[in-house]
């Protein structure tokens, strides 16, 4: 306890309001530990030790976006460190802490939301630290503080001497009152000398031979494999099983019922794979999904779309659009459809879990920790104190893992094993079956133009399945039933007087969930194919009718103009190719996009794709590219391979063979160029997305006069 | 008992006959670079070699290779090829997730291991194309490869 009270006043806490940053000063590996664990010391963002090594927590989930690398940068922005001597460490799965003021404190990534929604307070954080550093070191040196100044890591003299930030950290006391800090002593981005650079990702080198380790990966001594067998639909439960086949396979050690299905627990992965094949369960024959016809949901959505009666709930307006209705010199309407679409993260889903007496730890690959603690203190009982969440690498999320499905799998079985360590693994069967799809959506879009031809309205209507209705229900319904990922992008940059859009829910029983760019994903195919025939039914063209339309929006106008620029549009094409264009404005990022397209056996062949991207201060300008390169890719996959058929409410497509992702030998190239400009962050692991879809349909239109009005893209 | 030589050493497997290379890989020598995707063959993430040749572990079952030499990514990290691979992946910051990146290399050192001439883009996509990258590196790793490729051979990169 001495010592625990030692490393408490060598400890503190900065930030304001509810996000803190703790500090601490001198502490080897051992106590740094100790300290993360005590709950009186409630953190460690940030330690700075003897030897200069500067540990700093990433408090995201790696899933390949290079959030590991982009929170750091951060705190060691403000704070002048020497980048050689900083070590990255996952940050413990504690919410109170780690939390992301854009989600309310919740640790969860997803939603581009993490580089947002870190960025000011992480700064700040970092400002103060150096403060405190300052602070010391003239109290060591026996000089003004206003004499120093700070560079990779270490406090310099205007005499030259300097003391490096660990001599420091042996020495520092913290101030009883800590140096006060707001957002105008923040460094200009003219000084920045971490962001903005490209910094090797810190979890390259691990991944780049094989020794990268992910949830699957996790060994724990005495571990046993589960494999759970759930219903063929969603929404159903067990009603009994014959397990006796089950368990008569060697190496078999228990099978475990759960509320919703059985899990076989045996020696290998193998072995619970192939006994779980033979258990002969009964299900429950109630849940609506089994009416689920994939064909038949979308002909009633295509007509709950077109029938204006319906008014469903108002997502937002502003303006009259009837009244532009009314008045209009001629108006453009389209109906739209997308089908479901499955994640797909390569590394199927999977956690391992330890009971302890009441605890539980468990290792998870996941985007949320939060959501994590809730499933567990919710359906498998434990308190929240008692869970310890660990993060480890993500082979892929996408909006998939954020749920905790896989992870009560592991903690139900892990609790009636106390002891056993047990590692629960997805089959990909599983993982598709079980997935929570981008839902099937029906849109219908009127658009009225004047004399002019200048777009006046847009009434914009969307019928879907919720996913904050399943997945936040209270906050659904504080929000009248807004349910905003699912009209993501629906907002525009647009000037258009009169914009109004509507949301008609249906709960057909299949889950739908989050996925990578979701709503944008469909909204901005809708909006954006609709600009365009808009333009071409006024005679203008769609960069000139768009640039009018962004008027008031300059960063908008200027990645059109970039992106123009880079394709050279408007020249003239080889017979046979022609360039589509799309703009996306979703997560505070404006991203201009065009795509070279030629048609191949009557299906859409992307040759090259350019895009212009200001995301504001671009941190790691070459993982901005890669992510939007990334996004184009994922947005193209879907838009010409992607779709999920169900019959029954069973999906017909059950594995990699017939369920199609972009393969190597389909990647266009991808040109993108980053334009920062001063402003706060917006989100890149989407940005690409939205815009690939409709800058392909586009130049579809183009090459056959044929608007293509259906996700995938079927001509 | 099924004995077989995994990375250069000659080791015995007491599991099911059926049991997937893949599993006793993972499970009996934690291996973990060698990954689970799909289970049929599709994704490549589970690629290793057999006798040299490309396979897809998660298909291929223990009892076939019998006898036969076993390399996964751990054992081709130790080869000039897979040294050449590695520093190029770093180099071009290749992964995003990673978790396809080990069958990615495997495939890779395959295909730089039976051509001397120097290979386009196009071909190394083409060449590449039966694995599976959810992240779309698929740029990234052909410029990788291509950059390993002139380490190999000493030509300018």
């Amino acid at each position: 306890m001495n010592q625990l009270t030692a490393l408490s006043r060598r400890s503190f806490i900065v930030g304001s309001g509810s996000f803190a940053v703790g500090v601490s000063f001198g502490l080897n590996g051992a106590q740094l530990a100790q300290a993360q664990a005590a709950d009186f010391n409630p953190n460690g963002w940030v330690n700075i030790a003897a030897n200069g090594t500067v540990t700093l927590m990433s408090p995201a989930a790696e899933m390949g976006q290079g959030t590991m690398t982009a929170m750091p940068m951060l705190l060691a922005e403000e704070l002048d460190l020497d980048w050689s001597k900083v070590k990255v460490v996952q940050a413990p799965g504690n919410p109170k802490v780690f939390g992301n003021p854009r989600f309310g404190g919740g640790m969860v990534t997803g939603a581009s939301r993490t580089v947002q929604g870190y960025y000011e307070p992480l700064r700040l954080a970092g400002a103060q630290v150096r403060l405190v550093l300052l602070d010391a070191a003239s109290k060591a040196m026996k000089v003004p503080a206003s004499e120093l100044r700070t560079d990779k890591g270490r406090v310099i003299h205007t005499s030259g001497r300097s003391m490096g930030y660990g001599d420091i950290a042996k020495v520092a006391q913290v101030p009883n009152e800590l140096p006060k800090v707001d957002k105008s002593m923040l460094k200009p981005m003219r000084d920045f000398k971490i962001i903005g650079t490209n910094l090797p990702r810190v979890d390259v080198a691990s991944k780049s031979n094989g020794t990268a380790k992910y949830g699957i990966d996790q060994r724990l001594p005495g571990m046993l494999w589960a494999s759970v067998l759930r219903a063929p639909v969603h929404g159903e439960t067990l009603v009994q099983v014959d397990d006796s086949a089950a368990m008569a396979v060697p190496g078999v050690k228990r099978v475990v019922r759960l509320p919703y299905g059985v899990a076989v627990v045996a020696t290998s992965f193998h072995t619970a794979r192939k006994a779980r094949d033979l258990l002969k369960p009964e299900w429950t024959r109630t849940s609506k999904a089994r009416n689920h016809q994939t064909q038949k949901v979308l002909t009633d959505y295509l007509a709950r779309a077109e029938n204006l009666q319906d008014k469903g709930v108002e997502f937002f307006s502003h303006g009259q659009v009837s009244k532009s209705i009314a008045e209009a010199k001629k108006t453009f309407s389209a109906t739209y459809t997308s089908h479901m679409v499955s994640h797909i993260c390569l590394e199927p889903m999977n956690c391992t879990a330890k009971v302890d007496g009441d605890k539980i730890e468990v290792w998870a690959p996941s985007q949320s920790p939060s959501f994590i603690i809730g499933a567990l203190s919710g359906a498998a009982g434990f308190k929240p104190e008692n869970i310890t969440v660990n993060i480890t690498l993500l082979g892929g999320g996408f909006g998939r893992r954020v749920e905790p499905d896989y992870a009560l799998d592991a903690a139900l079985v892990a609790k009636a094993m106390p002891g056993t360590p047990i590692q629960v693994i997805w089959t990909r069967e599983d993982d598709i079956a079980h997935d929570k799809f981008r839902p099937l959506t029906g849109q219908h879009l009127v658009a009225t133009v004047d004399a002019q031809g200048k777009l006046t309205g847009l009434l914009h209507r969307v019928v879907s399945e919720g996913i904050y209705a399943r997945v936040a229900p209270p906050a659904f319904k504080a929000s009248g039933g807004k349910d905003s990922p699912v009209l993501e992008g629906t907002e525009v940059t647009y000037g258009i007087d009169n914009h109004a859009v509507q949301f008609m829910i249906e709960e057909r029983g299949v889950n739908a969930g989050f996925w990578r760019a979701v709503g944008p994903g469909y909204t901005k195919f809708a909006i954006e194919t609709l600009i365009d025939e808009v333009a071409q039914g006024v005679g203008s063209d769609p960069l000139a009718y768009r640039l009018q339309l962004l008027e008031k929006t300059p960063r908008g106008a200027a990645v059109l103009k970039e992106v123009a620029k880079m394709a050279n549009w408007g020249r003239a094409l080889p017979a046979g190719r022609a360039l589509g264009l799309a703009y996306s404005d979703a997560w505070n990022t404006f991203v201009g996009m065009i795509a070279e397209v030629s048609m191949e056996n009557g299906q859409p062949r992307v040759h090259q794709v350019w895009a212009a991207v200001d995301c504001g201060h671009a941190l790691q300008p070459r993982n901005i590219q890669v992510q939007i390169e990334g996004s184009v890719m994922f947005g193209l996959s879907a838009a010409l391979h992607e779709r999920i058929t169900l019959k029954d409410g069973e999906p017909q497509e059950t594995n990699l063979n017939g369920y199609s992702i972009l393969r190597a030998s389909e990647a266009p190239l991808v040109h993108v160029n980053v334009m920062p400009t001063d402003n706060h962050p917006g989100g890149i692991g989407e940005a690409g997305l939205p815009p690939i879809a409709p800058a392909v349909a586009n130049a579809v239109a183009k090459l056959t006069g044929k608007r293509l009005r259906s996700l995938p893209l079927t001509a | 008992m099924v004995s077989l030589t995994v990375n250069e050493k000659k080791v015995s497997v007491d599991a099911a006959p059926d049991t997937p290379l893949l599993w006793v890989l993972r499970e009996q020598f934690n291996l973990t670079g060698t990954k689970f995707g799909c289970g049929i063959a599709q994704c490549g993430a589970c690629t290793v070699h057999v006798d040299g040749e490309p396979v897809r572990s998660c298909s291929v079952p223990l009892a076939s290779v019998a006898g036969r030499k076993v390399t996964t990514i751990e054992g081709v990290m130790q080869t000039r090829t897979g040294k050449a691979l590695e520093a190029a992946w770093n180099k071009e910051q290749t992964p995003q997730c990673g978790y396809c990146q080990s069958g990615q290399i495997m495939s890779a050192a395959n295909l730089l291991n039976k051509n001397k001439a120097l290979l386009s883009r196009t071909e190394i996509l083409q060449a590449l194309s039966g694995n599976l990258c959810r992240c779309g590196t698929y740029n990234q790793i052909a410029s990788a490869v291509s950059s390993a490729q002139k380490t190999l051979t000493g030509s300018k990169a």
